[in-house]
């Protein structure tokens, strides 16, 4: 591993999509077999799979935020009745993997509970190109129904031969297959006995409509949920290999800095370490994790480092190093806004910034590795198990056939753990030291090397017209990602602008991208206008709205909340914010309780009305729309990064401010059923509206409008004489 | 060879051969292999590596192990009685109070604590008491209520 190769740890892309590498199955039927015994299987494989990968490998970009449609899933039935589906998805505490078993469970007329799921392993799952952008229910939902129903065709099909009737007189409910005509029946488990029995799915085979479900579009607690009371589950931090190491990394003072002296005398003397210098990678493994600190610490290096940026200069930084000609590509204009702006009664133009926040999950990156015969395997907590053995292949310049890599259900992500680092750096160390190696970061490394979700500034610029019709919209953001850039209001004249810049800090993936940043802007300006125009905010929203689905949640969200809501008393205020992304409908109103003498502001209450088409578990969807709402408090009231010349200088829970109980709000989930829609995802667009519609409260409480998030780190903002 | 610290977990006795100044929290895990004792910060800042010590809850990660010796400790593997769970266990099972759940054995045992020495514990007691306990997805609410379930089920148990 040269100082290129650790390189080559590919910055996370910030709209979440690369190319698609090619994939194919990597169990052959043969094994498949072996592996799950007798029974019947059903391989989904896409039409011209791999040719349409190629073709269709999706640009980044301002509109490119389609995976390629290709993803395959696979079924077993075994002669035990157990149902086993194989999904390259990860279960990160969005409850996937309930959701995906209920579908499976529904289509096959199977009881929940027979349904077991295989999930992110690339040795015995599917190709998947990750748990990325809320594509898990909208993709691989439809894509198990559909093996779930091609196996449910051949169960019934075999009991027709058996019984030497017509399949389509049979009926296929609970695990079996009944003959209405005889009442006779044949449990699954014994129609498969015996039989070694595999289709690949036929192309089109419809699936049960959402409001023909019986187990999908219930509450079902959690898979598994007992072994996380119990402690008895393992994350990867917690799992053992025989005659394991515990690895340390030697961190660079800074970012970017480079290795020019490397002295490791001392630490060679203590017992039983191994050392690894790879380029400008430097690290120890042993026995335990104190030992490979101490071999660590006892490394004297020097480095040469480059002065750089801090937070303080942050948002002048990313203006000044916009790339010239960036837009062009992420521009999207519409009549003239300079037309627009005549024509209005009021013009309104304000800056909004956006801070680099952390993810901060709980479980640290962490990897466990092994070599076993030149071939690897690594289990490691990562939302994208598949990039991570290409990374770990290319690294190590061996076939990706010789890697493994396996995800035990990790502990949260939320976009955060796109990457493979900790798993090629416990993967280095476990080559050298010939011994498994594991690998956790500290909390300090992952507030440090990990991502972040990108800074930005946002330009709007807008105008009204006197009746409260917006007449318009010029909006510009500078680094931190063009998802939900768009304004889902009605307006004539329009010009719509990405813009990237030389970013300061390494940036990736955060739940919901840039869409909270562009939703704060969009509806805290929209606040202002409606304002402006003399007009109730959610009247304001409703006036220059079409889209059904979005007036339909916020109003919901209006009703629930009681909104339009009288001060009641000092320092109280309301705000309401929407928007639509990734198939999600979102709208948060919220109520702030402000103090002007201390600046202290608290949220006491947030509704929140959620619409993503048919709910497949509506305990588990209140469940991610409220967590939402709570993380994204953080983002919007207090959560920054800070950092100086290349280093981090908050990067502890003790120095960067997470939410915790006491900034917890009466929190209610309205939930919009459409069992005439597929569903769409929810983990990421319910974070989106609750920072502006917080912000706009405290506007109201205020007469203070603020454009930064956060948006009160050290309380409200005094006041300007 | 460091001498062997003895440690009373779960009411068994285990001996072991740590440095004295190492985190409980790193014996519990990597020496004992108890395993649900979280890691999340190293500060004492994020509860995940929250055990009981002489009944009440302690931050594993910044005890000394030699400090731990021979006190009575619980960890979340202990709570579990005879395939019955702990009335807090079961109440964050009936609420469903987790999602990645990585938080969940630290806030179990701080809500077991609290539980301990305030049977009938008011919301704001239950926010007070796992203020220094996070969750990143954002469970909260659920987990409050889960705490005033167990509380309700083991006062009836009590009666």
């Amino acid at each position: 591993m040269s100082a290129s190769s650790m390189r080559f740890v590919p910055e996370p892309e910030r709209y979440e999509f690369t190319a698609a590498p090619l994939h194919h199955f990597e169990l052959a039927r043969r094994d498949f077999f072996k592996f799950l015994g007798a029974g019947i299987a059903v391989f989904a494989v896409a039409k011209n799979s791999l040719a349409a990968t190629q073709e269709t490998a999706p640009t980044r970009g301002f509109h490119s935020e389609e995976l390629p449609e290709d993803i395959t899933a696979w079924l077993h039935v075994g002669e035990d009745g157990v149902v086993t589906a194989f999904t390259g998805k990860v279960e990160i505490g969005q409850n996937i993997r309930t959701s995906l078993a209920q579908s499976v469970a529904d289509e096959l007329r199977v009881p929940f509970d027979s349904v077991r799921m295989v999930m992110a392993d690339t040795a015995l799952t599917p190709f998947d190109f990750g748990t990325v952008g809320s594509r898990s229910t909208p993709t691989m939902s439809p894509q198990l129904r559909r093996v779930a129903n091609a196996a449910r065709d051949l169960l019934v099909q075999a009991a027709a031969k058996q019984w030497n009737v017509a399949p389509e007189t049979l009926r296929a409910a609970d695990g079996k297959v009944t003959d209405p005509a005889s009442g006779r029946s044949l449990p699954y488990s014994e129609l498969a006995r015996g039989k070694t029995l595999a289709q690949n799915l036929p192309a089109d085979d419809p699936i049960t409509p959402p409001d023909q479900w019986t187990i999908a579009g219930k509450s079902i607690p959690k898979k598994d949920a007992r072994a996380f009371v119990t402690g008895e589950h393992r994350y990867t931090p917690d799992l053992s290999r025989p005659g394991m190491l515990y690895g340390k990394v030697l961190r660079p003072p800074s970012f970017g800095a480079t290795l020019t002296s490397y002295d490791a005398k001392a630490a060679e003397t203590i017992a039983g370490v191994t050392l690894v210098r790879d380029g400008d990678f430097v690290a120890a493994a042993a026995s335990n994790e104190r030992i490979a600190q101490k071999a660590v610490e006892a490394i004297r290096a020097e480095w040469k480092e480059e002065a750089q940026t801090s937070s303080k200069e942050l948002f002048a930084y990313l203006k000044k190093n916009a790339k010239p000609g960036s837009g062009e590509r992420s521009l999207r204009t519409k009549g003239s806004v300079d037309d627009g702006l005549a024509a209005a009664a009021h013009r309104l133009d304000v800056t909004y910034n956006v801070a680099f926040i952390a993810h901060a999950p709980l479980e640290p990156r962490a990897a466990v590795a092994e070599w076993t015969d030149g071939n690897l395997t690594v289990w490691t907590g990562s939302q994208r198990p598949f990039a991570v053995r290409d990374e770990l292949a290319a690294v190590f310049h061996i076939p990706e056939k010789n890697v493994r890599v396996i995800v035990p259900d990790t502990g949260s992500g939320y976009g955060g753990k796109h990457t493979g680092d900790a798993a090629l750096e416990a993967a280095r160390l476990a080559r050298a030291a010939g011994k498994p190696v594991k690998l956790v970061w500290t909390r300090e490394e992952e507030f440090t090397w990990a991502y972040f979700r990108p800074a930005g500034v946002i330009e709007v610029k807008s105008g009204v017209a006197s009746d409260g019709t917006l007449t318009a919209w010029e909006f510009h953001n500078y680094n931190s990602g063009a998802s939900a850039i768009e304004t889902p209001y009605t307006v004539p004249n329009q010009h719509i602008e990405f813009h990237s810049t030389i970013c300061p800090l390494r940036s990736g993936s955060y739940r919901g991208l840039a869409a909270t940043a562009n939703f704060f802007a969009r509806e805290s300006h929209m606040d202002t206008l409606a304002r402006a125009a003399h007009m109730d905010p959610l009247e304001f929203r409703l006036k220059n709205l079409s889209d059904p689905r979005l007036r339909a949640v916020l109003e919901a969200a209006a009703k629930s909340f009681a909104w339009p809501r009288k001060k009641t008393q000092a320092g109280q205020g309301f705000g309401i914010a929407g928007g639509v992304e990734k198939g999600g409908h979102i709208a948060t109103c919220a109520e702030v309780a402000a103090d002007r003498a201390s600046g202290a502001v608290r949220v006491v209450r947030v509704t929140s009305a959620f619409e993503c088409g048919a709910i497949v578990n509506p305990d588990g969807l209140r469940n991610q729309v409220i967590g939402a709402n709570i993380q994204g408090l953080g983002g919007a009231l207090f959560e920054a990064i800070a950092f100086d010349n290349g280093r981090i200088t908050n990067p502890r829970f003790s120095q960067y401010r997470v939410p915790r109980f006491r900034d917890v709000p009466d929190i209610e989930a309205v939930l919009l059923d459409r069992k005439d829609l597929a569903p769409a995802g929810a983990g990421e667009t319910p974070i989106m509206a609750v920072a502006p519609a917080i912000g706009n409260a405290i506007f109201d409480a205020t007469g203070v409008r603020l454009t930064d998030l956060p948006m009160v780190p050290n309380g409200l903002p005094s006041i300007k004489a | 060879m460091a001498k062997p610290i003895p440690l009373e977990i779960n009411g068994k006795h285990y001996s072991v051969s740590c440095d004295p100044d190492t985190p409980l929290l790193t014996a519990l895990r990597d020496e004992l292999g108890l395993t649900g004792t979280k890691y999340g910060c190293g500060e004492g800042q994020c509860g995940a590596c929250t055990v009981l010590m002489d009944g009440t809850p302690r931050r594993s990660c910044q005890i000394p192990v030699s400090a731990a010796a021979s006190k009575p400790i619980t960890t979340i593997e202990g709570l579990e009685k005879d395939g019955h769970l702990h009335p807090v266990q079961q109440a964050f099972l009936d609420a469903g109070a987790f999602q990645c759940a990585y938080c969940t054995s630290g806030m179990i045992l701080s809500s077991v604590g609290l539980l301990s020495t305030k049977p009938n514990p008011s919301t704001a007691e239950i926010i007070q008491s796992l203020q220094g306990n996070i969750c990143r997805c954002g469970t909260h609410p659920r987990i409050i209520e889960a705490v005033h379930q167990a509380a309700k089920a083991m006062q009836e148990r009590a009666r």
